[in-house]
């Protein structure tokens, strides 16, 4: 272990801006990344079931 | 070998390859990518000259990596699309061009975020860094040359033209720092010599790299079966598949 406690864990040195601001926008841009292809399946499926739906009720 | 390139050609069969190999996937991703954090943050010395700031590396150098390998792997696509008339390779090409730009983006903001306490600037227009923007733009150009042609073949063709041009830009960002006087550092790592760091640092560097590649893989495969449920919708297997995903 690096660090003395959370503290010093935190400041990085001087460096804690510049490596939290790296490691957040890349968290919060590859957490939207494996999201959205899971948003765009339930898209698909709602759309698709409807239409299933539809069709059964048409014939 | 040719029988696995046809089956790989087909939609259906690639689509239940995948769904068996995702859950594979997202577990190696999330355990890798814990070890290299813990490992990367807590555990490796700071570097005698760049103190903390170093730690950046563990996200840049993986995002670079991959940013610049999915360009040459739409390439690859590409070509085997014009080709062979393979409409997977197609597939591949939309499902991985976002997946690029964001990591192409997160390769030039991880990098200027380092530059400023390292070198002194967020920016200079400097070989790497500009070749590397060029290559964003290839991105996003490749996305909006698929948005804006409606026919569907139209679009391949034209895109696959396109990654095939662009993979000139890759060699350029590979030996930009060797070209040129940069302010970007050489390659630490190759392939023909030592890493040019300790191992203290390497090893969990090298956790980082493949986590990222796990996770881009599972992206890749997240995302073509996206497409191909949109592109065969029309066919009986996915109409059943669909109807079996009840309660989700």
């Amino acid at each position: 272990m690096q660090f003395d406690s959370l503290a010093a864990f935190i400041a990085m040195g001087t460096h804690g801006p510049y490596v939290w601001t790296c490691y957040g926008v890349t968290a919060l841009i590859m957490g939207l990344c494996v999201l959205a292809p899971r948003w765009r399946l339930r898209r698909i499926l709602d759309r698709e079931r409807r239409q299933q739906r539809r069709q059964q009720a048409a014939r | 070998m040719w029988q696995w390139f046809h089956k790989l050609g087909s939609p259906k069969w690639f689509f239940d390859f995948a769904t068996r190999l995702m859950p594979w996937l997202a577990w190696s991703t999330l355990v890798l990518l814990a070890v290299g954090l813990v490992w990367g943050l807590l555990f490796a010395p700071p570097d005698y000259q760049q103190g903390n700031s170093y730690r950046i590396i563990f996200i840049h150098v993986p995002v670079a990596y991959l940013a610049q390998s999915i360009y040459v792997a739409m390439a690859v696509a590409g070509a085997v699309g014009l080709v062979w008339r393979m409409k997977m390779a197609d597939t591949f090409i939309a499902a991985i061009a976002p997946v690029g730009a964001a990591l192409t983006f997160l390769a030039l903001f991880t990098g200027a975020v380092w530059g400023k306490p390292t070198w002194g600037t967020w920016w200079v227009w400097d070989a790497r860094l500009t070749s590397m923007l060029l290559l964003l733009f290839l991105y996003f150009g490749v996305m909006a040359l698929r948005a804006a042609i409606e026919d569907r073949e139209a679009a391949a063709r034209s895109v696959a033209v396109l990654t095939l041009i662009g993979v000139v830009n890759i060699p350029i960002i590979k030996y930009s720092v060797d070209w040129w006087n940069t302010l970007h550092q050489p390659a630490s790592i190759k392939l023909t010599s030592a890493p040019a760091m300790p191992p203290e640092m390497f090893l969990p560097l090298l956790v980082m790299i493949l986590g990222f590649h796990l996770l881009v893989g599972w992206l890749a495969l997240a995302r073509m079966r996206n497409e191909i449920l949109e592109r065969e919708r029309r066919t009986r297997w996915v109409q059943r598949w669909i109807a079996q995903q009840a309660g989700e």
